[in-house]
């Protein structure tokens, strides 16, 4: 048979492109197969008791600002905060009838960074300084963040904060233990993945007086949370958005 | 190469003009510096508000660079010999925006050192990465085009033929990066205001009338200044495009107000109550948004009215202009912030420092404006400007 | 020709300013060759890595251990001589070595742009009693 040279060419480079597209193809499709079959061993969740939260208390942000060197700063605007509490009305606008009694409304709701399943934040993040680790923990690395700030828009639930100013001249006291962050990044509760990695609970966990906080491994059934959980009614914040919040909060 | 020398004579109007431009310039350095010893705090941002004015801008910016496809389609792709003489604008005008809007994202990061991060740990899955990846590949495609072109009319040739596929490239290309940009804010759960399929079509229809708008104006500005015509025949289809573009983005704005109010789910409503009368107190952004509306409806009345059309065409361009300057400048970014996940409401007024900054970029896009312009002036001045297709018809009817 | 004046004053100008590295220091010139004059830790002998590549590579050091510890949630590192260490500034580097005596010393002396580091991570009090000391 004859071939002109071009021809020949033509053959080969079309060939090549087709058995390299058939790899690509089969990676794509690999990878977004389902995961092998293996449960899931740790997903690190929360339960939070509203009934047990008392008005006024705030153990559990004091602990966690003292824990984590977070500035306490005068202009509102440029506040960093990884947890505190907001009256229950603010939280769950749309979960009350409308005829609750005034005191429900104004029942004080710790919040903090949800770790959610499926994270609005790490997807947008543009260097992966967030990410989702493989025990639930929506990690941050203020190595790398670049401050845009796309993962503050985001987010929900308002749980991150930038840092607008350097904050070590507003710390009074500073925990040895844990960095002091920059300005221009952004932060948020990172669950104590610290202390976790040592086999301890998160700070506002131990700090809590009233037993509000139930922390564990939500994958574990037999796990505190998930005995909670299966004995009473708990709710979410916002879970129609399809985020998968881990942490649920007992009314 | 790149005929930076036709830039260095020119009249004392010309230095003038430069030398106020530098110095708009460097009181933006000033205070870019202060930002950047001090942190974003100098600016009037807040943690339930943090983007603002740097990013309204990269966002309204970014438009105008897209609209440069209402040039370079008509000439290319269905031959509207009309636009012959300001294609190459159009372009030039693409480099400067998309200029303007990488300084705007570089002086809103509160890490700009770290900038190349996004180079190093590429993140498919996030939008800003494409946005980053759309609007470096259509700086450089129009640079590309713009200099080949201009080339090839300085030395009298027609231009070399791979510079037509990167052209039709532009086109699509165009699009893609405000439609990117939309999708930036178009896809996030949590901001119900900026959760809308339409945001998108928005963004074109507002960068279609803004762009031309701009673009009307700097030809007006250029006859009286330089002599340069770009016909009255290309102005007046300008006019046209941004006619129907303004035309078609009140609508989108209509047809938002109506899902939001006749469905009236207080998370969607909460926004333009904010931005239209104000909530808890705070009414910072509705006059602006009142103005910009009043602006829109102005600009229509004018350009359809034949008497007005023309005449007060300035006019007009500049209503269209400041009208989608306020409302995707000022309105839309702010809007989606306010009120916050948690409904309270947060005061944002730029700072001085703020404000400075963007001026001070607005000044290197201008800048940049007038330095390629004046290239292009110069070059056509050396070897004669394109016939009118206006002259070309006369000519021919003569005979 | 009447451009001879402008062109001599420029080339001067150009060869004082390209000489700058020579003369700019005169000043305060202290004695050449003498080398950085750093503090070095009282109890240890020994660093995490040998010290010749402590002195060429410890960014490179540091720089994997920040993505192992941070990013990969490996905090410990195996030495060469099969000690373990804590990989942190903090509870680690700085137990032995003071900043301003030990490190700024040396990126002073040489010029290298002295690293960020602390502006986030703490120096040690002296009297804090560290958990799992090494």
């Amino acid at each position: 048979m004859k071939i002109t040279r071009k021809d020949f060419l033509r053959l080969s480079g079309l060939s090549l492109l087709a058995a390299g597209g058939r790899e690509a193809i089969r990676a794509v499709a690999q990878r977004n197969a389902p995961a092998a079959a293996l449960p899931r061993k740790t997903r690190w969740g929360m339960v939070i008791d509203l009934g047990k939260c008392r008005d006024g208390c705030t153990d559990c942000v004091k602990a966690c600002n003292a824990t984590h060197n977070i500035p306490q700063l005068a202009q509102r605007a440029h506040e960093v905060k990884w947890i505190w509490t907001d009256p229950f009305s603010k939280v769950f606008p749309f979960a009350q009838s409308g005829y609750s009694a005034s005191q429900e409304s104004a029942a004080p709701v710790p919040l903090l960074c949800n770790h959610c399943e499926n994270p609005p934040c790490t997807r947008v993040c543009p260097t992966q300084a967030t990410w989702k680790r493989e025990d639930g923990v929506v990690m941050m690395d203020w190595h790398r963040c670049i401050g845009c700030r796309y993962c503050i828009a985001a987010c929900p639930y308002g749980s991150r904060s930038f840092n607008w100013e350097d904050p070590r001249p507003a710390l009074a006291a500073v925990n040895p233990d844990f960095p002091t962050r920059t300005k221009g990044v952004v932060e948020k509760c990172n669950f104590c993945e610290e202390r976790l990695a040592e086999g301890r609970k998160p700070a506002c966990v131990e700090a809590c007086t009233s037993g509000a906080f139930v922390f564990g491994n939500l994958a574990d059934p037999d796990s505190e949370p998930r005995k909670l959980l299966r004995a009473r009614f708990a709710i979410q914040r916002e879970p129609e958005l399809g985020t998968g919040p881990s942490i649920y909060y007992l009314v | 190469m790149f005929m930076f020398e036709k830039a260095l004579s020119g009249s004392r109007r010309y230095w003038a003009w430069l030398f106020a431009l530098l110095c708009v310039i460097a009181a933006g350095a000033f205070f870019y510096l202060e930002q950047l010893s001090r942190g974003l705090g100098i600016t009037g941002l807040s943690r339930d508000v943090s983007w603002g004015l740097y990013i309204a801008q990269f966002t309204f910016f970014v438009g105008v660079a897209a609209s440069a496809v209402m040039v370079v389609l008509p000439y290319y792709l269905h031959s509207f010999k009309q636009f012959g003489r300001i294609t190459i604008l159009g372009e030039m005008l693409a480099i400067a925006s998309v200029i303007m809007c990488i300084l705007f994202i570089m002086v809103d990061l509160g890490q700009p050192a770290r900038l190349l991060n996004i180079v190093r740990y590429p993140s498919p899955r996030s939008l800003m990465f494409w946005d980053m990846v759309s609007l470096g590949g259509y700086l450089m495609l129009n640079a590309a085009i713009a200099l080949v072109t201009l080339s090839a009319e300085r030395d009298e040739l027609p231009p070399p033929a791979w510079i037509k596929p990167l052209i039709y490239l532009s086109i699509p290309w165009a699009v893609s990066i405000h439609t990117v940009t939309a999708f930036l804010y178009s896809g996030l759960p949590g901001r119900a205001f900026w959760l809308t399929a339409i945001l998108a079509p928005r963004f074109l229809a507002s960068a279609f009338a803004a762009g031309p708008a701009l673009l009307i104006l700097i030809c007006l500005v250029l006859r009286k200044v330089s002599g340069f015509d770009a016909g009255e025949k290309a102005i007046g289809k300008l006019a046209v495009i941004m006619t129907y573009a303004i035309i078609i983005n009140v609508f989108f704005v209509l047809v938002e107000t109506f899902t939001v109010f006749y469905g009236n789910i207080p998370e969607h409503i909460e926004h333009f109550d904010f931005l239209y009368t104000g909530l808890d107190g705070v009414h910072t952004l509705v006059p602006w948004m009142w103005l910009s509306a009043a602006f829109a409806i102005a600009a229509i009345v004018l350009l359809l009215s034949p008497r007005f059309r023309r005449r007060l065409l300035p006019l007009s361009c500049a209503l269209v202009f400041l009208s989608l300057w306020i409302e995707k400048g000022l309105g839309l970014i702010v809007g989606g912030f306010e009120p916050s996940p948690l409904g309270t409401i947060t005061r944002y007024v730029p700072t001085l420092p703020e404000w400075t900054i963007a001026a001070g970029i607005w000044a290197i896009g201008a800048l940049v404006i007038t330095v390629f312009y004046k290239i292009v002036l110069a070059v056509r001045n050396e070897v004669g400007d394109r016939p009118l297709p206006e002259a070309e018809m006369a000519g021919a009817a003569h005979h | 020709m009447r451009d001879r004046p402008w062109i001599g004053g420029a080339l001067l100008l150009f060869l004082a300013a390209f000489a700058v590295p020579f003369w700019y220091g005169l000043p305060h010139a202290r004695a050449g060759l003498k080398g950085p004059d750093l503090q070095l830790p009282v109890n240890q002998k020994e660093c995490v890595a040998p010290i010749a590549f402590m002195r060429s590579s410890h960014m490179r050091l540091l720089l994997d251990w920040r993505e192992s510890a941070v990013r990969q949630g490996n905090r410990t590192y195996i030495s060469f001589d099969h000690k373990e260490y804590r990989k942190s500034l903090t509870r680690t580097c700085w137990q032995c070595h003071d900043r301003a005596a030990f490190c700024d010393r040396c990126h002073t002396y040489s010029g290298v742009s002295t690293p960020y580091c602390w502006n986030c991570h703490n120096q040690p009090q002296t009297n804090v009693a560290w958990r799992t000391g090494q």
